[in-house]
């Protein structure tokens, strides 16, 4: 073997091995090799640790951009409705409700379009409404965000309506819509964690129970800073927005803490810093801003909450495209679906290395020695 | 109507790398190219089966194993195999698809009925073996038909029909399930040792359609040894969100509880 730092150019090495089959052929009679040593050679070997030259199986996620947004719009809509319903009839807070229709009827309507626009058929959306499938969540959630958006739309334009008529009529069924949309609005908020969860990707499916607490949670985070944001000083929602963020701290802890190897991706790259920073900017942060406003004066404390509205909003946001870009590198890694683990079949690194932040798409080792060519 | 169940068996041990299966399913299929890219990967640049490329020959490439399929002492052991899609038993895509466009034929493959599919591509992430795939032109999902066309006129399948080694079987399942039964004895009887039939039984997809006899072990073939169906993490997804829809609806209560009281 010659030293790899002083290649001979491919032209050189080519010239070369003319002469040696020429010398070959001289020596023996005849000449056996089977094939000539191109530049990159020596070539990969397949082999059980090493998979199919490490060709990833699985098919990454075929989703456009429009999918990470669809999911913060949906869980912050879906959490919306609940809200309003808990803050008419619970809380007596006619303004916080009339804002949570408003901000379901148009989240619903944003999110069916981002869902839409992703479709490689667009004009045929209704045909996921042909048939009903309860073991595709797929099916599912079409359903249900068909019902959440005819219903969450209803309840708004009936309070639109109302504020000009003001007729009993027209009140009653704002009501009935805002109940049903509430109750659509419960698993709309989260079904996108149960959608990701049951698929192949090894990412999304290790994680197929909490995937739905974090992005429902996440959900009710960005519901509830949205209505911050929109000028509400409810003080429920700060503390819906304390126990939402303390859900997200867990999630965070969670995700650092565990050994999976399939966690990975959470942790490492562009994608375990998305996943970070979207973790940190939901959870811990506005869990301290909240708690801090509660203990202030009225003033004060609606600046640190329109802090914490504001950090929940974009962590909620970067959370759902960090787990999205996080799917794609899983589906990259050849080994997981083969059972092989990371420290397998990595060029160069012996099997004692921590397995931490291996790159799943390294090239498998290189052929055996002493085989010729 | 009912048919016969019908079934591919690939034996890579008769295949000769040729790829007239997979010219002969793009040219009866109309399918794309795939592009001239050189890989490095042995003889094959295609990589893997995709919506565009729906028999695939992998050429795997293993240590020198001297005395079997005329192999010289010091020469690489060469194996190809023809991929397809699998037509599970149980299907990861057909379970997902919201549409219903994928649907079971009569002859118990899995297809995908262009006309109506609407491109959502949740069937991509729920296919164990990564063989759907959404061309991203057209818009739809694609994969392997299993010739259904031409098996509703009692034709075979084009890459069985062009195989010129009959390295790809086609005929009733339950038949190519003996069929692949013999071939394993003869292949062990003649030394072959490392020959295995690959059908994933015990698994969550519960048995392919289109099986394989490879030489070694199956991931080096990218044949993954425990294919599960993704609708089994369902129970766990509805439980947690269940939870959270829990968390939603009793936490928006208690929090307009507590401030009311205020």
């Amino acid at each position: 073997m010659s030293d790899p730092l002083q290649r001979p150019s491919a032209e050189e090495a080519r010239e070369r091995r003319l002469f040696e089959i020429r010398h070959e052929a001289e020596k023996k009679g005849r000449v056996e090799a089977i094939g000539i040593r191109p530049q990159g050679a020596p070539f990969p070997v397949a082999s059980p640790e090493t998979g199919y030259y490490g060709v990833p199986l699985l098919k990454e996620p075929p989703w456009t951009w429009q999918i990470p947004p669809y999911f913060f719009l949906g869980g912050a809509a879906g959490s919306a409705a609940m809200i309003g319903l808990a803050a008419r009839w619970v809380g007596g807070d006619a303004r916080l409700a009339r804002d949570c229709r408003y901000l379901a009827a148009a989240g619903a309507a944003g999110s069916a379009g981002l869902l839409i626009a992703d479709l490689g058929r667009p004009m045929r959306f209704l045909n996921m409404l042909r048939i009903v499938k309860p073991q595709s969540p797929m099916s599912v959630g079409a359903w249900t965000l068909a019902v959440f958006g005819t219903f969450s739309v209803a309840a708004a334009f009936a309070e639109t309506l109302n504020r000009s008529l003001n007729s009993v009529p027209i009140q009653m069924i704002g009501n009935v819509s805002e109940t049903i949309s509430a109750l659509a609005g419960l698993p709309f908020s989260n079904y996108t964690g149960v959608l990701i969860g049951a698929s192949v990707i090894p990412l999304w499916n290790q994680n197929a129970a909490t995937l739905p607490i974090h992005f429902g949670m996440s959900g009710l985070n960005s519901a509830v800073s949205i209505l911050e944001l929109m000028g509400n000083e409810n003080p429920a929602l700060n503390t819906l927005g304390m126990g939402g963020s303390a859900v997200e701290c867990l999630e965070g802890l969670n995700v650092e803490l565990s050994k999976n190897p399939a966690m990975e991706p959470l942790r490492c790259g562009r994608s375990g810093w998305l996943t970070r920073i979207g973790g940190v900017l939901s959870g811990p942060v506005p869990l301290a801003l909240r708690v801090a406003a509660a203990f202030v004066n009225q003033r004060r404390s609606c600046q640190l909450r329109r802090i914490a509205a504001a950090s929940s909003v974009a962590g909620s946001m970067l959370t759902r495209f960090a787990w999205v870009h996080a799917g794609h590198v899983s589906a990259q890694d050849w080994r997981t679906p083969l059972g092989i683990a990371p420290t397998q079949g990595r060029a160069g690194q012996p099997k004692e290395m921590p397995i931490r932040c291996s790159d799943p798409t390294a090239e498998p080792p290189m052929r055996v020695e002493g085989v010729p060519l | 109507m009912s048919a016969t169940v019908t079934g591919f068996l690939t034996d890579s041990t008769l295949c000769i790398g040729c790829k007239a299966c997979e010219v002969a399913c793009k040219e009866w299929n109309g399918l794309a190219d795939d592009g001239l890219n050189w890989s490095g990967h042995s003889y094959d640049n295609t990589g893997a089966v995709s919506h565009s490329t729906w028999r695939h020959v992998k050429f795997v490439e293993g240590k020198p194993e001297p005395g079997f399929g005329g192999n010289a002492a010091e020469h690489l052991s060469w194996e190809f195999s023809s991929d397809v899609c699998k037509h599970c038993e149980v299907a990861g895509c057909l379970e997902a698809c919201p549409t219903g466009a994928i649907v079971r034929t009569e002859f118990g493959g899995v297809f995908i009925q262009p006309d109506v599919c609407n491109g959502c591509g949740y069937c991509v992430v729920s296919c164990p073996f990564g063989v759907v795939a959404r061309n991203q032109d057209d818009g739809r999902a694609f994969k392997c038909t299993f010739c259904y066309d031409r098996q509703k006129v009692g034709l075979q399948p084009a890459c069985a029909q062009a195989c010129p080694t009959e390295s790809i079987k086609f005929g009733p399942l339950e038949h190519l399930h003996i069929v692949a039964e013999e071939r394993m004895q003869e292949l062990q009887s003649r030394g072959m040792e490392d020959a295995q039939l690959y059908d994933p039984q015990d698994t969550s997809v519960g048995g392919i359609h289109a099986m394989f006899i490879v030489r070694g072990d199956p991931r080096q073939y990218n044949l993954p040894p425990k294919p599960e169906v993704p609708t089994q993490y369902l129970k766990a997804g509805w439980t947690g969100s269940a939870v959270a829809a829990g968390l939603l609806l009793f936490g928006s209560i208690f929090a307009f509880l507590g401030s009311a009281k205020r």
